[in-house]
């Protein structure tokens, strides 16, 4: 390899991130379908909670109880569905191949796609939270930063797990795998009700979903403002387990 | 060839792609042996038929796709893996473009572009390949053409030394086709290397400083434009004779190894040209029968005759 090196064209790993992290952030809140389930959804969920006895029990006001469990709604919705479903149509129209021709770099259409859920999910915590204060919501302030930190754990496990599925099979089948998802994991999962309100055959094993860790998790440090040991553990361990998969089986095109 | 330093040096480069289904999941050699080198300041066409394995070529020359044999440096490096920085180096544009559907191109173009240090002049290259003239319409709502200009633009933002280009003109109307080529001619004189793919003969002839031609995987000729139709001459040792008469002639018989027809309505085409001779035994029927052509043509030989040659050669073979 006799060729001098030439000086390099591409601007600054930083300043490529961030230019990704708007492209993406703008493709994501320019997706009408993306909306719907990153903003419509949850709200419908936060106000059939409040009204309904659903939740009955789990704090002094039904909507203590609500606004933890849809905010570990929203993380599911953008980091896992959202970006798994954005990312698998990529793939699907060559886009990632396209992008990889460029100086972004796998470290830059990642870390672009986390500012651009990140970016989501902030505007869904506004959003749900300005809503459920308006809706009578107290939440245990000792518990904000936690809730913080776990919303973020999710985030991480959510956006790995997405990009693994979105990375591994076909578009379409990430389409049905990640919306069918959504759904059991709200319905079901211990995101949006505590698991000890779920049959008692069946709670070991939800226990093991990072849907019910975050859910339990964010109940726990919003209602009550404790912090789980056992939810941050969970949460570590998934996101580690989706990372490690996601790197090695990912295919970009 | 040149003197210069290669930008591009391609040595017996193998590919498997698969499995393939219909070979019981057995893997397919898509790539035998493919051996190039493209230079600063000149255009190389791989030219080969569909599936011939062009671009399979050039996806392992931008590090796309890694070789199971043989060895790719692109600007002195392996260009397989993460290197944003050769990338910076290095325009693409790939055939089926890699363009998100929902997106309008030019700010696509600029957020591209907003990845170099030292990108193209953008407004510059929105205006050269009218890009303005659909830039409200996403790019799922684009014409193939106009979606060939658009990865075109996205190929040059970052002003690149070495330019890939697939199947460039496919799609274009005539006047988007002059415009590219005229751009890639400018690339060339401005001392970049530009690699295209192309079934395409006239496109080959009519851009390329050098061309391999490539086929089932293997490189089997390689020169400029002349040199390939010179030799290709060389092996042949006859020419064909066009003219045009008025139609419906009663055509003599002509002598032992030449052949004479009306091709089309008063098209004429005599073959197996080889001396002076025939050319008289031509002439004295004209001056025999009154007849005055309109047209006359020693028939030069195409790319595309030398093409067809190699192709026959290899089926042969």
């Amino acid at each position: 390899m006799s060729q001098p090196v030439a000086t390099s064209n591409a601007t600054s790993p930083l300043k490529r991130i961030l230019a990704q992290g708007k492209y993406e952030s703008i493709q994501m809140l320019s997706n009408g379908e993306q909306l719907i389930l990153a903003v419509v959804m949850p709200l419908i969920a936060l106000i059939v909670l409040n009204v309904t006895d659903l939740i009955e029990g789990v704090a002094e006001r039904n909507i203590d109880a609500a606004v933890p469990g849809v905010l570990a709604l929203c993380v599911i919705s953008t980091a896992f569905t959202g970006q798994g479903i954005g990312t698998g149509f990529d793939r699907r129209y060559g886009v990632l191949t396209m992008f990889s021709t460029t100086p972004l770099g796998k470290a830059g259409l990642i870390f672009g796609k986390v500012i651009a859920v990140l970016t989501v999910l902030v505007i869904q915590v506004v959003l749900i939270t300005a809503v459920g204060l308006f809706m009578g919501w107290h939440p245990n302030l000792a518990g904000i930063a936690p809730g913080i930190l776990f919303l973020l754990l999710g985030a991480a496990a959510f956006t790995s797990l997405g990009l693994l599925i979105a990375g591994t099979v076909r578009p379409e089948a990430t389409l049905a795998i990640t919306n069918l998802a959504w759904i059991l994991l709200a319905g079901a999962g211990g995101v949006l009700y505590p698991l000890s309100m779920a049959p008692a055959w069946i709670q070991p094993t939800l226990n093991a979903l990072p849907s019910a860790a975050l859910g339990d998790a964010m109940r726990d440090a919003l209602i009550s403002g404790h912090f789980s040991i056992a939810g941050l553990i969970f949460l570590l361990l998934w996101s580690a387990a989706a990372s490690f998969a996601a790197i090695k089986l990912f295919k970009w095109n | 060839m040149s003197s210069q330093t290669p930008s591009l040096i391609i040595n017996e480069l193998a590919k498997d792609l698969g499995p393939v289904p219909a070979l019981d999941n057995r893997m397919l050699r898509v790539l035998e042996s493919v051996t190039l080198k493209a230079y600063p300041g000149q255009v190389t066409t791989l030219l080969g038929a569909n599936g011939a394995g062009k671009s399979t070529t050039l996806a392992c020359a931008q590090g796309l796709l890694q070789p199971n044999g043989g060895t790719v440096e692109l600007l002195g490096q392996d260009p397989f893996g993460d290197n944003p920085d050769l990338r910076s180096r290095v325009g693409v544009m790939l055939q089926d473009g890699g363009l998100p559907p929902s997106m309008r191109p030019v700010p696509l173009l600029r957020h591209v572009a907003s990845l170099y240090k030292n990108p193209i002049d953008i407004d510059a290259l929105i205006t050269r390949l009218d890009l303005e003239s659909f830039g409200t319409r996403t790019i799922r709502r684009l014409s193939g053409g106009q979606k060939q200009r658009v990865a075109m633009a996205i190929a040059l933002a970052g002003d690149p030394e070495v330019l890939f280009l697939d199947e460039p003109s496919a799609g274009l109307d005539p006047q988007s086709r002059q415009v590219v080529f005229d751009l890639i001619s400018e690339l060339r004189d401005a001392g970049k290397a530009i690699i295209l793919t192309t079934h395409l003969m006239d496109d080959a002839q009519r851009l390329s400083d050098y061309v391999y031609i490539i086929d089932k995987g293997c490189t089997v000729a390689q020169g400029t434009v002349a040199e390939l139709i010179e030799r290709a001459a060389e092996d042949q040792d006859t020419r064909p004779i066009a003219f045009a008469a008025p139609a419906g002639l009663v055509l003599p018989e002509p002598p032992a190894g030449l052949h004479l027809s009306e091709i089309s309505l008063g098209e004429y085409r005599l073959d197996g040209v080889s001396s002076p001779e025939h050319l008289n035994w031509l002439t004295t029927w004209w001056v025999q029968e009154g007849i005055l052509p309109t047209q006359l043509n020693l028939q030069s030989r195409s790319l595309e005759d030398v093409f067809l040659e190699f192709a026959q050669k290899e089926e042969r073979a």
